[in-house]
């Protein structure tokens, strides 16, 4: 119990502290930090939604960037027709309404047909399995000349919606946070419903799943499924927070970082990854910026942080500030 | 009919015959024991039997049906429990969780994604029941590592309890249990005797004799012998084989 306190404290505190900056940052002429905590909200809802297969589920995905990819070239694709033509009608749309869902879907559908061959596979091969996936996806969008192959693919127009403005940074700021608000509270229902034990139950013990009566690969599946549609909604905040979309964004380092996001934060509580994302984005822009020549070898220092934490603060930083020296 | 019929069974493992021609029967309500020494085949056979391994050649007939080829979680549903030799639980989570997921498993699809599991009124308080009947109750919030080898092992029989399986298979309970523990667990499944029929395997013969209504006696993989605890004890092959040597 002195544990979930524990958790319910960081998660107030990192909340409050995302909801209360950003306007004082518009206040403050700070457009840069605005810019970065857009970033961030984003970032942490991939990794909120990595954590419930990885965290929970134990399933070692290192291919979720591909998912954010989708999801932003759902909304860059339609965005491109609307304005040069092309395709058929019904994608030639700024709609929110077409792009987010398409995101959304495009995600499940990769999630689902690629998981469906990832999950019949364990450890080392399950991992270089999703990597293989996600690189495809990455070739397959170079290979189209017409979304701009590897140059990528400027979006002209942002998605339009009628509560929210995607060109008001402000706006879309918050539109950002609600959605990481309501993912959260989503994957935390999950993790605590039946659905959530059986994942769980998986991970720690397979085969005693199985003899109890469980088909672990089909509840697998749907966490999988169901984790891809979160990250391909990410993906579409991504697009349009980025206006600039390219398959670079789907490379299996981006992948690598959204694990590492998990890992730093803690990948046994829902607000982990969150943390996870604060630190890495924070940090990440504070040591690149350092002075010459620092500052160009900053990837050294943040390397050996990770390393750090993973090896020495098992279960993340959200155990180590709620670690109580009982442990 | 029995309600499990094994019919020429066969298992290798690269050249070691782990199941050898095994044929053998488990009545309604019967407790049938098997005994034989290390390494004779008897995990592989429950194995075989739950699903998690598979024969090469030879039938499982449960109920009359052949269930040779059909996956694990297939096998629990038509009432097939096992318990495991190495102790097989979910160590992160609590006492009652674990009891918790083996009943969650017999309604149906866990595809219920909105009422938090531990609110579930009804599967809380069996498993509250079911530990209180293994001596646990008073465990049951505690997380499954925090607890001792003895307390494992009465976990694993509260949780094959659970499945209210007609067919309960039961690896060696007793392994690594000292004499006060393996005493309670001969209460406990004399308890359980009579209402599940009980495939058991146990070293422990003071247990195998005082609970089994038959015993095998399996030696690399072949049934030597079959008969009443009285029968057993009398056969002068399995006392050259087996029992001589204790
Ligand atoms: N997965 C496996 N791969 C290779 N060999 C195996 C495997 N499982 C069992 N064996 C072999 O099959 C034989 C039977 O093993 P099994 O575990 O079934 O014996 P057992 O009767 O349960 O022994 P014990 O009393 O020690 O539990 C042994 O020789 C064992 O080494
Ligand atoms: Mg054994």
């Amino acid at each position: 119990m002195t544990m979930l306190r524990g958790r319910g404290w960081i998660t107030a505190i990192i909340m409050i502290l995302l909801a209360v900056l950003p306007p004082i940052f518009v206040a403050t002429g700070n457009a840069f930090w605005l810019d970065l905590a857009t970033r961030l909200v984003i970032l942490a809802i991939a990794a909120v939604s990595l954590n419930l297969i990885l965290g929970y589920g134990g399933l070692v995905s290192f291919g979720h960037a591909a998912l954010l990819g989708i999801g932003a070239y759902a909304v860059g694709i339609p965005a491109h027709h609307w304005l040069y033509g092309g395709g058929p009608e019904w994608l030639q749309t700024t709609s929110g309404w077409l792009q987010f869902p398409l995101a959304i879907l495009a995600a499940a559908l990769f999630a689902l047909v690629t998981g469906a061959i990832c999950l019949r596979t364990r450890g080392v091969y399950f991992i270089m399995i999703t990597m293989a996936f996600a690189q495809m996806m990455y070739y397959l969008i170079v290979s189209i000349e017409e979304y701009g192959g590897d140059d990528g693919l400027v979006i002209d127009q942002r998605s339009e919606l009628p509560f929210v403005d995607f060109s008001d940074p402000l706006q879309q700021y918050f539109f950002c946070f609600v959605s990481l608000v309501i993912v959260l509270l989503l994957v935390r229902m999950i993790v605590n419903s039946r659905f959530g034990m059986v994942l769980q139950g998986a991970k720690g013990n397979e085969e005693r799943m199985r003899t109890l009566g469980y088909n672990v690969y089909a509840y697998r599946l749907t966490a999988y499924v169901i984790s891809g549609a979160m990250c391909g909604f990410a993906g579409a905040l991504l697009g349009n927070f980025t206006t600039f979309i390219s398959p670079e964004m789907m490379d299996w380092q981006r992948s690598g970082e959204l694990m590492f996001m998990v890992i730093l934060g803690g990948a046994s509580t829902t607000v982990g990854p969150v943390l996870g994302a604060v630190v890495f984005i924070v940090l990440e822009h504070l040591l690149s910026s350092l002075p010459e020549p620092l500052g160009v070898y900053w990837h050294l220092p943040f390397g050996l942080l990770l390393i750090i934490v993973v090896l020495f603060v098992r279960g993340g930083l959200t155990t180590l500030l709620t670690r109580r020296g009982d442990r | 009919m029995a309600l499990l019929e094994i019919r020429n069974l066969n298992k290798s493992y690269g050249g070691i015959k782990a199941t050898d021609d095994l044929s053998l029967t488990v009545e309604p309500g019967e407790l049938h024991a098997i005994i034989g020494p290390n390494g004779a085949g008897k995990t592989t056979l429950i194995s075989q039997l739950s699903g998690l391994a598979r024969p090469d050649t030879g039938s499982i007939l449960y109920k009359g049906r052949d269930i040779s080829s059909g996956a694990a979680h297939r096998r629990a549903h038509l009432g097939i429990a096992r318990s495991f030799q190495i102790t097989s639980l979910i160590m992160e989570m609590t006492v009652a969780d674990n009891v918790a997921l083996a009943l969650q498993a017999r309604e149906g699809h866990s595809f219920r994604f909105i009422r938090p599991a531990r609110k579930v009124r009804h599967l809380r308080d069996r498993a509250l029941e079911l530990l209180a009947q293994v001596g646990l109750e008073d465990k049951a919030d505690r997380p499954t590592h925090a607890l001792s080898h003895g307390e494992h092992r009465h976990m694993e029989i509260a949780i094959a309890l659970a499945a209210e399986a007609e067919l309960m298979l039961l690896d060696e309970p007793m392994a690594g249990l000292g004499t006060e523990e393996s005493g309670q667990m001969v209460e406990l499944l004399r308890g359980i005797k009579g209402r599940h029929a009980i495939l058991l395997i146990e070293h422990d013969m003071d247990a195998v004799f005082a609970l089994a209504d038959r015993i095998s006696v399996l030696v690399y993989g072949h049934i030597i012998a079959t008969g009443s605890p009285d029968e057993i004890r009398g056969n002068e092959a399995v006392q050259h084989a087996y029992l001589g040597e204790e």
